[in-house]
């Protein structure tokens, strides 16, 4: 590991001011926030990221769960994924956001992880992981080893032909259909990102994976308020029961009534290159009634897009029933 | 490291090779200082010159130290250290506290659990100066062979491990499992205990000592 500087910021501000010099807050980037470090001390101990300075924003005023005024909630960026999980308004009102978080890593790692962190998780790729590998994102210009190579675990929606790279983080999925609010804070004022906009396609510049500048911090993210007479879940398919990145999963808020679909919310894990929300699921989902045949439909659309590679064909088929069966488990038909 | 070389423990280590009196670890450093004097008598002169290098090196690193004030098993410790010092690092190598055990290093087996604030954190994946101010336990501050958690004498009754490496680990985030909304059956044991890996297979009788300890404490 590379020697770096520890600052220890006493407030946002500080915190801000410490990083804005910072050449990119992207891969690669000289100057890092760190809080759970559950992600960049791991890729630090591999050389993958190699900061001169370390800010610890996790003393940082940013721990809090609120419930905001119109009935959504307030999650601050160092909330850690335990406590997120396990909050009586998320049990109640989110219930895709507990069972999400829940389903990934372990308990030593979500009682560490915070939900900025979580939003900022980096792939697993082994190809970006191993600085004796070709990789675009890591590396940019120099190749990706995993087209053609060991790409079994990686994605089939949103790819390049410079990056395949899966974006490995279950809580995402679920702020991806709970449309989530990332709150940025900045040299230059505060942001307010649609978590659809937050992660970026790898397009020609796999290195950048968010739309974060230098100095960016993200403070907190909130959820809007629970639609009315929801059912959410999220259902995660993995070689492992447990402590396994996920193949395929589904993220489903869905409200029915009648035997007709008013309104879904579907994104996909472990499929695509950023959290996978799919509005052509939900276009096919929308006044349709509950029936195998609606949900088949929806999980067809979603994939529509899919580009397996020469190991992860089966994804295309697995993230279709996957979904198909999030929503069986949610309209109780199965 | 180069310290410990000099330790006497060390240094008379040919004259008594008693295994009764020690402890594994004492027992397996001594057996690797005899191998080391019969097979390599020559080149003692050689190491000992490498430590002078290493204790150079050493003090060499030691400029970019920064001072670091952990509260460990309730004891406070003023510390200089290389910021990249992982807390597991710290507590092996500064504090002398080896229960906790290096298995991966990367956050995926579970052996290097600790409680943090009372909850199980891995002390590889995070620097100790992350942790000022913060109440650092280790397997030495939850129980002592004189005195064991009732977690550590389930563990023994269950015979809930085999070579032992995991088992510090495993202990740590079961007895913080005590205290964590774990359903009450073997599975959702199973998943909460999913952190620690056991290459010895002694998973049954994990969960057996850890359902033991909860069905005492119900009892009781």
């Amino acid at each position: 590991m590379k020697t770096f500087q520890l600052t220890r910021p006493k407030d946002s501000a500080q915190a801000i001011a410490a990083t804005e010099r910072t050449k990119t807050a992207q891969q690669g980037a000289d100057i890092r926030f760190i809080a759970g470090g559950t992600t960049l001390i791991d890729l630090m101990k591999l050389n993958v990221e190699q900061p001169q300075n370390l800010v610890d924003v996790n003393r940082l005023p940013l721990d809090k769960i609120e419930a905001t005024p119109d009935g959504g909630l307030t999650i601050g960026a160092v909330v850690r994924n335990s406590d997120l999980a396990w909050h009586p308004l998320v049990r109640k009102n989110y219930r895709v956001l507990s069972e999400a978080i829940l389903s990934g890593a372990t308990v030593q790692i979500r009682n560490m992880a915070t939900t900025a962190g979580n939003l900022l998780q980096r792939t697993r790729c082994m190809y970006f992981r191993d600085t004796a590998m070709p990789c675009n994102k890591r590396e940019p210009g120099s190749g990706c080893g995993a087209i053609n190579g060991m790409n079994r675990g990686l994605a089939i929606l949103g790819t390049s032909e410079h990056c395949i790279a899966t974006n490995p983080s279950d809580m995402n999925v679920a702020m991806a259909a709970l449309e989530a609010t990332v709150h940025v804070r900045g040299g230059k004022g505060e942001r307010a990102i649609p978590i659809a906009d937050f992660h970026v396609l790898p397009g020609n510049t796999p290195q950048r994976e968010t739309v974060l500048e230098p100095g960016d911090l993200i403070t907190h993210v909130t959820l809007p308020p629970p639609a009315p007479g929801n059912r959410s879940l999220y259902l995660k398919l993995r070689d492992r029961a447990s402590y396994e990145f996920a193949l395929a999963s589904a993220a489903v808020v869905i409200t029915a009534a009648n035997g007709k679909i008013a309104r879904a919310r579907i994104a996909l894990g472990g499929v695509g290159t950023k959290p996978w929300r799919s509005t052509e699921a939900e276009a096919e989902l929308t006044d349709q009634p509950v029936n195998d045949a609606t949900f088949r439909k929806a999980a067809d659309a979603a994939l529509r897009g899919a580009k397996p590679q020469s190991q992860n064909a089966f994804k295309v088929e697995l993230a279709k029933r996957c979904l198909v069966h999030a929503l069986k488990l949610a309209t109780q038909l199965a | 490291m180069s310290d410990r070389d000099h330790t006497p423990e060390r240094s008379e280590a040919p004259r008594r090779l008693s295994f009764g009196q020690s402890t594994r670890r004492t027992f397996l450093s001594r057996l690797g200082m005899a191998g080391l004097l019969t097979t390599a008598g020559p080149a003692i002169t050689t190491l000992a010159q490498r430590s002078e290098k290493a204790e150079q090196e050493l003090s060499a690193a030691a400029k970019d130290a920064i001072p670091v004030t952990l509260h460990v098993n309730g004891k406070k410790h003023d510390l200089q250290i290389d910021p990249r010092t992982t807390l597991l690092d710290c507590l092996r190598e500064h504090l002398h506290l080896t229960g906790s055990k290096k298995g991966c290093d990367h956050g995926q087996c579970g052996a290097c659990t600790v409680h943090i604030n009372g909850r199980r954190q891995l002390s590889c994946l995070s620097f100790a100066a992350l942790h000022e101010g913060d109440e650092i336990t280790t397997i030495e501050g939850i129980g002592q062979p004189e005195k064991m958690h009732p977690m550590q004498a389930a563990f023994v009754t269950c015979d809930a491990y085999q070579c032992g490496y995991c088992t510090s680990g495993q202990i740590m985030s079961a007895v913080a499992l005590l205290k964590e909304p774990c359903g009450p059956d073997d599975a959702e044991v199973k998943e909460f205990m999913s952190g620690n890996i056991c290459r010895c297979g002694a998973y049954q009788n994990i969960v057996a000592a850890i359902q033991k300890v909860r069905q005492g404490a119900k009892a009781g």
